[in-house]
């Protein structure tokens, strides 16, 4: 009923694009892709929207305050206010910046947070591109959002918005290393680089399985390294409030703010569900007899997800701001060792000790 | 027109223009945008031959980590641009000079027909279920093992005589300690003395 209705809508569209002369195969196959990312795009930023409530909730909850709770029951349209807010304020452009770049800067930074989902597996079939280098795209997509952010603090014009943006570009690249060598013990221990099989070589009777603990140094040195990549609190020095104001999006208003704060919660739900997939163990249910099928599988990833999400919130509440120097020495003295050394120690294991299987 | 054949030529004409904007814009980190918008459209292209992890990679590696290392020098200079048109009358006969020479050679090259389609013909489309990744790593390994391994070693080298070239050793610099900064205890900074508390006297809060 549904795919008869699916397919129906998309022949009609496609009828009525061809009638300007272009091939009805073609305009069937661009329909149908499109529908299938508005299927992704539109629950992540109702996702993104309700991410905000809930961090404003539980930081609330976490410093004994009630948090939003005035637009509609609870407080939970409260996002919905402020994108309204957002959407109607006037964009401000700072004399001498550059028009063009500081337009086009947020967009920047929000089209590879987004363009990451597409490889992103929420079951083991509900995958939008099941390509066979999906971690390696993925990685690439996560090193793009860092263009956004140098642009923004160089088309500024403004000294606080440059100071935030190399203290970010500086901040993102060096953990992006950390980054990669965590997600290389992952394909050493997956043996692939696509992400539904890299969950499926994680699945076995419990949780014990997944790849969180034979990868422990690993999956801490991720997780860390992804709340600094996505400058978030206690990394967010970036756009230390107390130094330089708001850093590289201290010129930006309405929408165009809305849409760099948009790309960073669009960012943490990503390295959360990343996070998932790689290390703890994606849809698979943590015990085996809370196998529900497909169904099932999808709500263990978004629970998964949340929760992981959560402690993005929690650290937030809990961590006061690293120093920048600080910042620096953790990503490359500390955990770029750790995970190389990992590396080695995976590799040791699986060709010369008896352990290998510990890893598989 | 098939579809590939199509995005191909959107795909090149993107990055030919991307790539002429590279050389005439006057802006230094306009240019280096556009330097950037050439990897991407090649790395499109590439994808359109099927070599997905050479695609992958490059924009990985010279999109994600070079160019933004490259944007952030470019960004913090301070380049006058009419001291570097100065010699711009100078320079050009020697400058034209290169530019023919250049020229010639890749007439030269072309013309021999080594890329010509009877050389060059079109790959086969591989099957379902081939990865590309898998076999680059197998052929890496086994094959071309050492070349791979040289290549590895001069990097290497470069990285470390790099750091060996700018490391600066100056006398009588004040440094901090991170690491003993964070190893530090609350006794080393802080003496708890335990003493009798004391009845102020009558009178002293004056």
């Amino acid at each position: 009923m549904i795919s008869n209705f699916f397919s129906w809508l998309t022949n009609s569209i496609a009828d009525i694009i061809a009638w300007f002369g272009i091939p009805h195969e073609w305009a069937l196959n661009g329909i149908q892709n499109v529908f299938w990312v508005l299927l992704i795009l539109l629950p992540l930023l109702i996702a993104v929207a309700y991410t905000t409530y809930a961090e404003r909730k539980v930081i609330g909850f976490m410093q004994a305050r009630v948090g939003p709770n005035r637009v509609g029951p609870k407080g939970l349209l409260q996002p919905f206010a402020d994108l309204i807010k957002l959407m109607l304020k006037e964009v401000v452009i700072p004399t001498n910046a550059n028009r063009y770049l500081f337009i086009t800067a947020p967009l920047m930074t929000l089209i590879p947070s987004f363009a990451a989902w597409a490889v992103l597996p929420f079951t083991n079939k509900a995958v939008l591109a099941n390509i066979d280098a999906g971690l390696l795209y993925v990685l690439a997509m996560t090193s793009l959002g860092v263009y956004g952010i140098i642009v923004a603090g160089w088309a500024s014009n403004s000294k606080y918005a440059f100071l935030g943006a190399l203290r970010s570009a500086a901040q993102i690249v060096a953990y992006e290393i950390a980054m990669g060598f965590a997600l290389v013990g992952v394909l050493m221990a997956a043996g692939s680089l696509n992400l539904v099989d890299i969950v499926e070589a994680q699945a076995g009777r419990s949780f014990f399985s997944w790849y969180w603990l034979p990868l422990f140094p690993l999956f801490i040195v991720y997780f860390v390294s992804g709340v600094a990549e996505t400058n978030r609190a206690p990394f967010d020095v970036a756009e230390g409030e107390s130094e330089i104001v708001a850093g590289f999006h201290v010129e930006y208003s309405g929408i165009t703010f809305a849409l760099f704060f948009l790309a960073e919660y669009a960012n943490m739900i990503l390295i959360s569900a990343l996070t998932v997939l790689m290390f703890l163990g994606g849809w698979l249910p943590p015990v085996s007899f809370l196998d529900f099928g497909e169904v099932g599988n999808a709500f263990w990833f978004i629970s998964k997800t949340a929760l992981v999400l959560f402690f993005f919130l929690w650290f937030r509440a809990t961590f006061p701001r690293y120093r920048y120097d600080q910042i620096m020495r953790l990503g490359w003295k500390v955990f770029i060792p750790i995970t190389i050394i990992w590396i080695v120690v995976i590799g040791v294991a699986t060709f010369y000790t008896p352990f290998g299987g510990f890893f598989h | 027109m098939t579809f590939t054949q199509l995005s191909f030529y959107l795909f090149s004409a993107v990055l030919v223009f991307s790539a002429a904007m590279v050389i005439t814009i006057k802006n230094p980190v306009k240019a280096a945008l556009f330097l950037v918008l050439a990897f991407v459209n090649a790395a499109f292209v590439w994808m359109t031959l099927e070599a997905e992890f050479l695609a992958i990679v490059l924009i990985l590696v010279y999109v994600g980590a070079v160019m933004v290392l490259f944007l952030f020098v470019v960004m913090m200079l301070d380049i006058n641009l009419d001291r570097m048109r100065e010699g711009f009358t100078r320079y050009l006969p020697i400058g034209g000079v290169i530019a023919v020479i250049m020229l010639a050679e890749m007439i030269w090259v072309l013309q021999k027909g080594s890329f010509s389609l009877a050389n060059m013909p079109r790959p086969e489309p591989k099957p379902d279920g081939y990865s590309n990744t898998k076999e680059l790593g197998q052929v890496l390994y086994t094959e071309y093992v050492y070349p791979f391994e040289i290549a590895a070693i001069i990097l290497l080298v470069a990285i470390i005589a790099a750091i060996a070239l700018t490391l600066r050793r100056r006398p009588g610099v004040r440094r901090q300690e991170p690491s003993a900064q964070v190893a530090v205890q609350a006794e080393d900074r802080l003496r708890v003395v335990s003493m009798k508390s004391e009845q102020p006297k009558r009178g002293d809060d004056k």
